[in-house]
């Protein structure tokens, strides 16, 4: 007995390129933490050096983790939101299913030409 | 004041339980709060899930005393995030129902993971639990004035109304509301704090004088100190040659702490509880509704000048003024050790550090210390990383939204609502650490505390806000693990015939059970600190759970066997390396320094163990596939 997921969910075929895009950002993003565990294990003094406005570099880095996690996460929907709205509209559901755009209710493109592939 | 804010707060939560109780009445409803929550709620409702008493309670009371190694937990903690996002949210939006476990075996159907990822979610949301309970009695002992286990009591039986009358659809809003109001009152403290900014006696808006303690130049000569003007009646050396001695100060017996400086001794004044046959001695005094432990921590110079006030100061001034070198910075420290009359002593003591140490690692986490000690700290970075993209109350959140790209959006919301969050904590823990409002014998209760010093409306307030953040967390771990017996022991792994409403009337009284035990185990831990304990929660969840989602999304030969080999294995050396570490034997009242495993946080070990585990029984276990 296999349990499907708690809501329909139609053909992402998008799918393979967020998987793609996430795995980089996550790299990135984890390289950057590394850094900070790395300056702490190796050269620990080197966080207590003023480098902005009276702050140390362990409280910038440390902020910047939190800031640059958030610049990501806005990139990354930017990002993907751009591909989802570029294969809803050149490859249309092939599985039947309501692209996201009109299932969370927001107006979907229905310029002639567009669907050509289908 | 207090008590009435906290009280309406409460009726309205368990009200509101029953109104969207009367509403969910399907298992999906019971479990996934139907899988139609809007992604925007959902966001702020990761934030509530997320945001628990060891965020609040429990980061504010560790920056409030050992300065930025606090703040490591907030980092990592929001770093984990990022895991959730890229990595886990929409892959396992597609492969899940209910539950971690219908995600892990959507592509097996194997008994061995059904049994094994239940099982897992049950011990998380456990570990997790004790944390939040033991968050929740610290928080009602000083608000309604009852003990720290009729506290935790009350906290359970009010979450098992809660997930009992509707599941995840109340948590879900409860999680909302409670979310929304944190991040909104935690930034009118901020805002106080910064407003009232930082002074060298700070006496809480005048309402309680700042008390400056004594302190008077002594010498030591064959082990013995004198002094002049001061009686010693008794002295005691404990364990790292720390010298305490009983004196008589204006005809009031205490302890005080000798301090060597440079070669120079000096005796400062403490405080002290003991443990006597006719009750507990506090500063040298009977315990009464007037002699209690003082509230302490102050600076004792900003920026080199003493006996100042700064006034308002910007976000960068107030951080700046700490950081500054020549910033003194007055924590407090406690050690136990029995009298000459065998009587069990307690002594607060002062402990004056540099404000660019205070604001730079090292104080809990020793990254000067010994290679095993750096290894702790990378051992609890690694898993607070790792931890939350595994944690059984999150991942089931993605079950509640319609559709995969819902979920990568409230993710957003919730990585843009915790980060301000931590950030904030950074403020609201030093604010703490500075106001003269720490409670030495408990720094769960900073954050509180520091609010109270702005007067009872914002006390009550905030103390409402955090009871509130332990009920939400507690009612989400108690969704999650009643899940796991009800929908993937019960209905799954035995496979036992239960119609749409049996389910969630199983569903129902597994949370009775597991909030019974939670209850327990919040009255066993009493006196930790929580996010110490949410730090071992993450490791065990990073260990038993992400390998097998990781290797289950990218690695194409995993197999069944190798899931829930690996489960088992992060979840017996995650619990056992824990079990066996230094901090449990201090909780055991043993010695840490007798215990076997040499580190407290187990995840450089036991995750890399999980991982390697289901690489290689899934390579034995290739043609079972």
């Amino acid at each position: 007995m296999l349990h499907g997921p708690a809501a329909p969910v139609g053909k992402d075929p998008a799918g393979p390129y967020k998987q793609r895009l996430g795995i980089w950002m996550f790299l990135f993003y984890a390289l950057f933490y590394a850094g900070f565990v790395a300056i702490n294990l190796l050269n620990p003094l080197a966080m207590g050096a003023i480098v902005f406005a009276g702050l140390n570099l362990a409280t910038v880095y440390g902020i910047a983790l939190i800031l640059v996690a958030f610049i990501q996460a806005l990139v990354y929907d930017a990002m993907c939101r751009k591909k989802e709205a570029e294969l809803e509209h050149t490859a249309p559901s092939r599985s039947g299913k309501v692209p996201e755009a009109q299932r969370s209710g927001k107006p979907t493109s229905k310029k002639p030409g567009k669907k050509g592939k289908a | 004041m207090a008590i009435i804010v906290f009280i309406a707060f409460v009726v309205f939560v368990v009200g509101l339980s029953f109104y969207l109780g009367s509403k969910a009445k399907s298992s999906s409803s019971y479990y996934a709060a139907g899988g139609q929550i809007h992604w925007g709620v959902n966001g702020i409702a990761f934030a509530g899930d997320y945001l628990s008493a060891a965020s609040f309670l429990g980061i504010c009371g560790l920056i409030a005393t050992v300065g930025y190694d606090g703040f490591l937990y907030s980092i990592g903690y929001l770093a984990g995030w990022i895991v959730a996002l890229f990595v886990v949210a929409e892959p396992l939006k597609k492969l899940g129902k209910y539950t971690f476990t219908d995600a892990v075996d959507a592509n097996y159907n194997s008994r061995g993971i059904k049994l094994a990822a239940a099982i897992s979610t049950l011990v998380v949301s456990l570990c997790y639990l004790i944390p939040q309970m033991v968050g929740a009695g610290v928080l009602v002992e000083p608000l309604l004035g009852i003990p720290h286990a009729w506290g935790v009591i009350l906290v359970g039986v009010i979450v098992i109304t809660i997930v009992a009358t509707a599941g995840m659809a109340s948590t879900t809003y409860v999680q909302f509301l409670k979310g929304a109001l944190l991040i909104v009152f935690s930034t009118v403290l901020v805002w106080v704090v910064l407003g009232r900014g930082l002074s060298t006696q700070p006496d809480q808006g005048g309402k309680v004088p700042f008390y400056q303690y004594a302190q008077v130049q002594a010498s030591i000569a064959d082990g013995k100190i004198s002094t002049e003007g001061l009686e010693i009646l008794e002295q005691v050396e404990v364990k790292g040659g720390l010298i305490f001695a009983r004196v008589n100060h204006q005809g009031q017996e205490n302890w005080w702490y000798a301090s060597e400086t440079d070669g120079a001794l000096t005796l400062k004044e403490s405080q002290s509880i003991v443990a006597k046959t006719d009750g507990k001695w506090i500063n040298g005094a009977l315990e009464s509704e007037t002699n209690k432990l003082r509230p302490v921590g102050n600076l004792e110079q900003i920026r080199g000048e003493k006996q100042v006030e700064t006034g308002s100061l910007s976000l960068f001034g107030f951080l700046a003024s700490i950081t500054d070198k020549d910033t003194i910075v007055r924590t407090w420290k406690n050690v136990s050790f029995n009298d000459a009359a065998g009587d069990k002593v307690t002594v607060y003591y002062p402990n004056d550090v540099r404000g660019d140490r205070i604001m730079r690692p090292g104080l809990k986490f020793k990254v000067e210390g010994t290679l095993l000690e750096r290894l702790d700290f990378l051992s609890l970075m690694l898993a607070l990383f790792l931890g939350t993209a595994a944690l059984p109350h999150i991942l089931i959140r993605y079950y509640t939204v319609p559709s995969p790209a819902s979920a990568r959006k409230s993710t957003i919301v919730a990585i843009a609502s915790i980060g301000f969050f931590y950030i904030l904590t950074l403020f609201m823990g030093l604010g703490a650490m500075v106001n003269g409002t720490m409670n030495p014998a408990d720094n769960n209760m900073a954050a509180p505390l520091l609010a109270r010093s702005f007067g009872e409306l914002l006390f009550a307030i905030i103390s409402a806000i955090a009871f509130a953040t332990v009920l939400g967390t507690v009612s989400g771990l108690i969704v999650a693990a009643s899940g796991a017996v009800a929908h993937d022991l019960f209905d799954r792994y035995l496979q036992i015939k239960m119609d749409d409403r049996q389910k969630v009337t199983a569903g129902k009284i597994s949370a009775f059970v597991v909030g019974g035990i939670a209850i327990i185990l919040g009255i066993l831990f009493k006196g930790m600190n929580v996010s110490f304990l949410v730090g071992l929660a993450f490791a065990v969840a990073a260990s038993a759970n992400l390998p097998a989602i990781v290797m289950l999304l990218f690695w194409k030969k995993t197999t069944a066997k190798g899931i829930a080999a690996s489960i088992v294995i992060g979840i017996v050396s995650s619990l056992g390396l824990i079990a066996f570490s230094p901090e449990l034997y201090s909780l055991y009242g043993l010695n840490p320094l007798d215990a076997p495993i040499p580190f407290s946080n187990p995840g450089m070990v036991s995750i890399p163990l999980s991982f390697l585990t289901l690489v290689v029984v899934s390579l034995l276990t290739q043609k079972q596939k």
